[in-house]
């Protein structure tokens, strides 16, 4: 039936993904090209064969086959269809399915590009790909596997295994657990599968890179090639990252959009280091500067993904996100040595051959301001880095003080939480530098900048930009650190804005174009730097929610009776009503009525509630918000007295501009996804009165 | 055709990044790997396992006493670990207090109730609703539940007359008998 | 009689005192905001890295009553975190306390970033100083024949940058 199928079509995978690793390595060891396209066939062929088992896994989902433990963990019987497929990633097997399907998709998808100039390429791309999805086979296939059923001997026993022990016959119960209700979220069901994307899809590029290492092709040829997927890696890091801050905001019921939980710093480390490469290879690209960096880049992002997802699924973080315990850890722990240790072997191999002849003769040239990007970029890593390791840190130096009793004083091994203080006092610099920096870079040019060159385009930005202060100073801030937020923010603004504005006219001048006109053209005709202008700015705006947010948070609780009333600032809610009710799906809610008044006025009603899932005994709080461009008014039900609605417990956020942040994302996801999007590759055109040929002497 | 000539602007200074840096990002490397290998060894480790000799420690009860190794030796000591908000401990509460009554006399049995992560007022009330009458007493830091390796509550280990741990119970006992056949094997008569 | 009425007043002032010193003696019970103030500082014992004041377990509700009892009897909010610690351990804090090895985190990064600075500056001094002095003049015929390959080589590289 469809699971045998299934599972069949994943071990002809995982066969067929050794097999074209091998072939490819072998192939091009022995430069044998037929041998090579035979490994890119088996690459090819690994997405149909996993397509066959995804199917598979979400048939059995869909269908609720409870005779699989997978399926008891994440669906139950009151679950409606959207959620059964979103189920897929909802627990650990299917993750891992999903995560090596959507892997032997790019793999496929690399396959599928003419390979005719970079055939050196081909084989080690080949191999690194199958390498790892065959890893994540492996997991599939050996530790986690979906297709693991229930068997009940006839004394009551009940056992998991794939194939059928003597003596005992299926066991189907009747009902499952159902995927954690946190899950049960629209944010949640984009948000899995976009960083999975963002993840997985950052293996392409670093194939190529590996390649570029092996076959000593260390000129921009591999950059060139993997520019596209490289931004579209980065394009789902950031969605997958957007969404993640969106869904929490909504149904975690703190507030709040993001925590430094440990998981969630190991996701954002791989897109500093990213961002940080996109920017920098721009500078290889025009000024053939930086190659041994923007190989580290990659490396350094491609093994912090799968550092990533090994500190979430092995246990060794312990946060929200992680997955139940398993024997994923010391597999996983396997192929990150394997990787690391290879990568860095590769980059010192060929540091020598990645030297570049180009000198920077300024630090306010354009690649000068890059590199203090870079170097931003890499100075928020550090942080972000060493806050998520120094548990773990302290940890392994307790185990070391057990075992040598002189140094327990000091290696005491006691647990310790690095805190959002952490990272917020220390990450907030350099945010704030990149911001600064997103001001500047645009003046700058290329070789040859100077302060003097820079300082005079930015003069009528930077007074301008100084505007914004008076303003809010007569609004009523006061806080000096706020201040200077926003002042980086008005002054990048109006330099990214005067970009498009400067070339719009020059082109409406020039062309006799309507403005309008002129700057469509313009902006299709550059797309990257015009789409990373949008997505600069989108970044500016969500540093308005950020900044509102950060600085200008308010939050009370208070138990009311009916009738009661709260009030923050210049906001006052009064208690209405409560009732709790089941519904058909398995719920019991408890929703609360609250007004809002503002300075007086009625501004809306909220519900706030909280859903109780029978099934899986867990509870899922709602908060109803108010939102608005100005602010969000942000209400939990915290707790009520059940029988007697002698009063409830209620807390109420006030989030100032954090709807600049949602705004600010969408503008993001635009100015990616122009920056990203396909135009027809320019051939090379052959010089006319090209260089005289030279006699040759003698 | 002209020769290819060495590449033209061949560096012949030095390199920027000279051995120390291969040796710094190796031995960085290095140090992450194994860094992360111990803890994951001690995850994958679990709770104490049987036959090992579980760490000392010692516990001051809600009524100030001190019990530590001493008063352990030579006896069949139960840590039961519990906590005032957790509801599966009340299943095994009143099991446990019944097996106390019925070994205590003995003399060579101890029982010693943890109380983890839990507040003193409710630890007190729970264990007047259950009427517990062996030692209780909080775990300061939550050092004794980390050197045991805990993963939550209820847990029980039992240890023997020799210091190592003969049984241990990652979930609620269902029934006094069968806190008996834990312990009756380890009784000499 | 004036003995009677001397005692009636004693007592009533005596009691009337009396009366009003457990009144003053009574301090009015923390707010909620004030319990998630601290709370807001501390993390939750059982369910790692989940702040105090939105733990919705009974467990954290406990502790945040704790909290708020240890207001009442007058406890400033260092000694209550100082409790917590004392009881749950050092990961209660939302940061580590700043003794022993935990100096570390805060020391490490600036020294690496300031590592990489100097790495960086490094590196920019070298660039700035190219190895034009230290190549070898080559014979004359051959370096004609360089310079116009390097002129072809050069455009043919400007050509594809441009894209």
């Amino acid at each position: 039936m469809v699971a045998n199928l299934g599972y069949g079509s994943l071990i002809i995978a995982f066969l067929v993904s050794i097999y074209g690793a091998g072939a490819a390595f072998y192939g091009a060891r022995k430069n044998l090209p037929s041998l090579v396209d035979s490994a890119r066939n088996a690459m090819l062929l690994t997405f149909p064969l996993l397509t066959v088992t995804a199917l598979s896994i979400v048939y059995l989902l869909v269908n609720a086959h409870y005779e699989f433990p997978f399926v008891d963990e994440v669906i139950s019987n009151s679950m409606p269809f959207y959620l059964r497929i979103t189920a897929l990633w909802g627990g650990q097997a299917g993750s891992l399915i999903f995560w090596s399907w959507l892997m032997s998709a790019f793999a496929a998808a690399v396959t599928l590009r003419k390979w005719n100039r970079d055939r050196e390429f081909l084989p080690w791309v080949i191999l690194v790909s199958l390498v790892t999805l065959a890893f994540f086979l492996i997991l599939s296939i050996f530790v986690e596997n979906p297709f693991v059923r229930l068997w009940q001997s006839p004394i009551g026993n009940i056992t998991t295994s794939v194939l059928q022990p003597s003596g005992t016959t299926l066991y189907i119960p009747s009902n499952g657990n159902g995927m954690n209700p946190l899950l049960r979220h629209l944010g949640m069901i984009i948000h899995p599968p976009m960083l999975y994307l963002g993840f997985v899809s950052f293996v392409i590029p670093y194939a190529f890179a590996m390649a570029a290492l092996i076959t000593g092709r260390t000129d921009d040829r591999w950059i060139r090639l993997t520019r596209r997927w490289t931004l579209v890696a980065w394009l789902f890091l950031s969605l997958g990252l957007i969404l993640g801050a969106r869904w929490a905001y909504d149904v975690l019921g703190w507030g709040g959009f993001w925590n430094w939980d440990p998981v969630e710093t190991a996701s954002l480390m791989p897109w500093l280091t990213g961002t940080a490469f996109l920017h920098s290879v721009m500078i290889q690209e025009k000024r053939g500067m930086l190659k041994q960096w923007n190989m580290v880049l990659i490396i350094l992002t491609y093994d912090l993904v799968i550092f990533g997802t090994f500190l979430t699924r092995s246990g060794v973080l312990s946060s929200v996100h992680a997955f139940a315990q398993s024997a994923i850890g010391p597999l996983f722990f396997a192929f990150i040595g394997l990787t690391f240790v290879a990568s860095l072997s590769l980059l010192s191999r060929r540091w020598n051959d990645l030297r570049s002849d180009a000198e920077m003769t300024s630090i306010y040239s354009r690649e000068g301001l890059f590199l203090g990007n870079n170097l931003l970029f890499i100075a928020v890593f550090i942080f972000c880095f060493w806050g998520v390791i120094f548990p773990v840190l302290t940890e392994a130096l307790g185990i070391i003080g057990q075992k040598i009793p002189a140094l327990a004083g000091i290696f005491n091994g006691q647990k310790i939480t690095v805190g959002p203080n952490f990272y917020n006092s220390t990450t907030v610099y350099g945010f704030a530098g990149l911001a600064l920096l997103m001001g500047i870079t645009p003046v700058s040019a290329w070789r040859n900048s100077t302060a003097k060159t820079v300082g005079k385009s930015l003069i009528i930005p930077f007074a301008l930009s100084l505007l914004i202060i008076p303003v809010l100073l007569l609004g009523g801030m006061r806080s000096i650190p706020a201040m200077i937020g926003f002042w980086i923010c008005t002054f990048t603004i109006i330099v990214t804005v005067n970009e498009f504005w400067r070339a719009a006219r020059a082109r409406h001048r020039a062309q006799k174009e309507n403005l309008l006109l002129a700057f469509w053209h313009l902006a299709s005709k550059n797309r990257r730097r015009y789409g990373g202008y949008i997505i600069h700015l989108g970044a500016i705006l969500m540093g308005l929610g950020i900044i509102g947010y950060y600085f200008f948070q308010t939050e009370t609780q208070g138990t009311i009776p009916q009738g009661g009333q709260i009030s923050l600032g210049q906001y006052t809610v009064t208690f209405d009503s409560l009732s709790v009710f089941n519904t058909s799906d398995n719920r019991n809610v408890a929703r609360a009525v609250i007004s809002a008044y503002k300075n007086g006025q009625f501004v809306g009603e909220l519900y706030p509630r909280r859903d109780y899932y029978n099934e899986s005994q867990q509870t899922v709080t709602i908060p109803g918000v108010r939102s608005t461009l100005e602010d969000d008014l942000y209400i939990i039900l915290a707790d009520w007295q059940p029988l007697s609605t002698t009063g409830a417990t209620f807390k109420v956020y006030h989030n100032p501009l954090i709807n600049w942040l949602w705004i600010g994302g969408f503008v993001f996801i635009i100015g990616m996804l122009w920056a990203a999007w396909p135009v027809k590759e320019l051939e090379m055109v052959a010089l006319q009165n090209s260089v005289p040929i030279q006699k040759q002497a003698g | 055709m002209n020769e290819t000539s060495a590449k033209p602007n061949e560096k012949i200074s030095k390199p920027a990044l000279p051995r120390w840096g291969r040796i710094v990002a190796w031995v960085g490397l290095f140090a992450l790997l194994v860094v992360v290998a111990m803890v994951l060894l001690r995850k994958q480790q679990g709770p104490v396992a049987i036959g090992q000799v579980p760490p000392a420690f010692t516990l001051t009860t809600f009524d100030g006493q001190q019990i530590g190794a001493a008063n352990m030796a030579g006896k069949v000591v139960l840590v039961n670990f519990w906590a005032s908000w957790c509801k599966p401990c009340e299943q095994e509460a009143a099991d446990l207090e019944a097996a106390w009554r019925y070994y205590q006399p003995r003399g060579d049995v101890l029982f010693l109730g943890i109380a983890w992560t839990d507040t003193e007022t409710a630890s007190l009330a729970y264990i007047d609703k259950f009427n517990i009458t062996y030692p209780n007493g909080p775990d300061l830091g939550t050092t004794i539940s980390q050197a045991y390796r805990t993963t939550g509550v209820p847990e029980t280990y039992i240890i023997d007359k020799n210091g190592r741990l003969a049984a241990l119970k990652l979930s609620p006992y269902t029934s006094l008998s069968e806190i008996q056949s834990a312990i009756d094997p380890l009784l000499t008569p | 009689m004036l003995k009677k009425n001397l005692l009636a007043v004693f007592l009533a002032l005596f009691f009337g005192l009396l009366f009003t010193g457990v009144v003053i003696a009574q301090q009015p019970t923390p707010s909620d905001d004030e319990v998630n103030a601290i709370a807001k500082q501390l993390y939750c014992p059982v369910c790692e890295n989940i702040p105090l004041d939105v733990c919705p377990t009974t467990a954290c509700a406990q502790w945040r009553e704790l909290i708020r009892q240890k207001l009442a009897d007058g406890w400033s909010e260092q000694t209550i975190k100082d409790y917590f610690v004392q009881q749950y351990g050092a990961r209660v804090l939302g940061s580590p306390p700043a003794k022993g090895l935990n100096w570390l985190i805060y020391l490490v990064p600036p020294i690496a970033i300031l590592a990489g600075v100097y790495v960086l500056y490094h590196a920019y001094r070298s660039w700035k100083r190219p190895s034009r002095a230290e190549e070898s003049a080559p014979s004359n015929s051959l370096s004609d024949r360089d310079a116009n390959q390097d002129e072809y080589i050069k455009r043919l590289e400007n050509e594809v940058r441009k894209r």
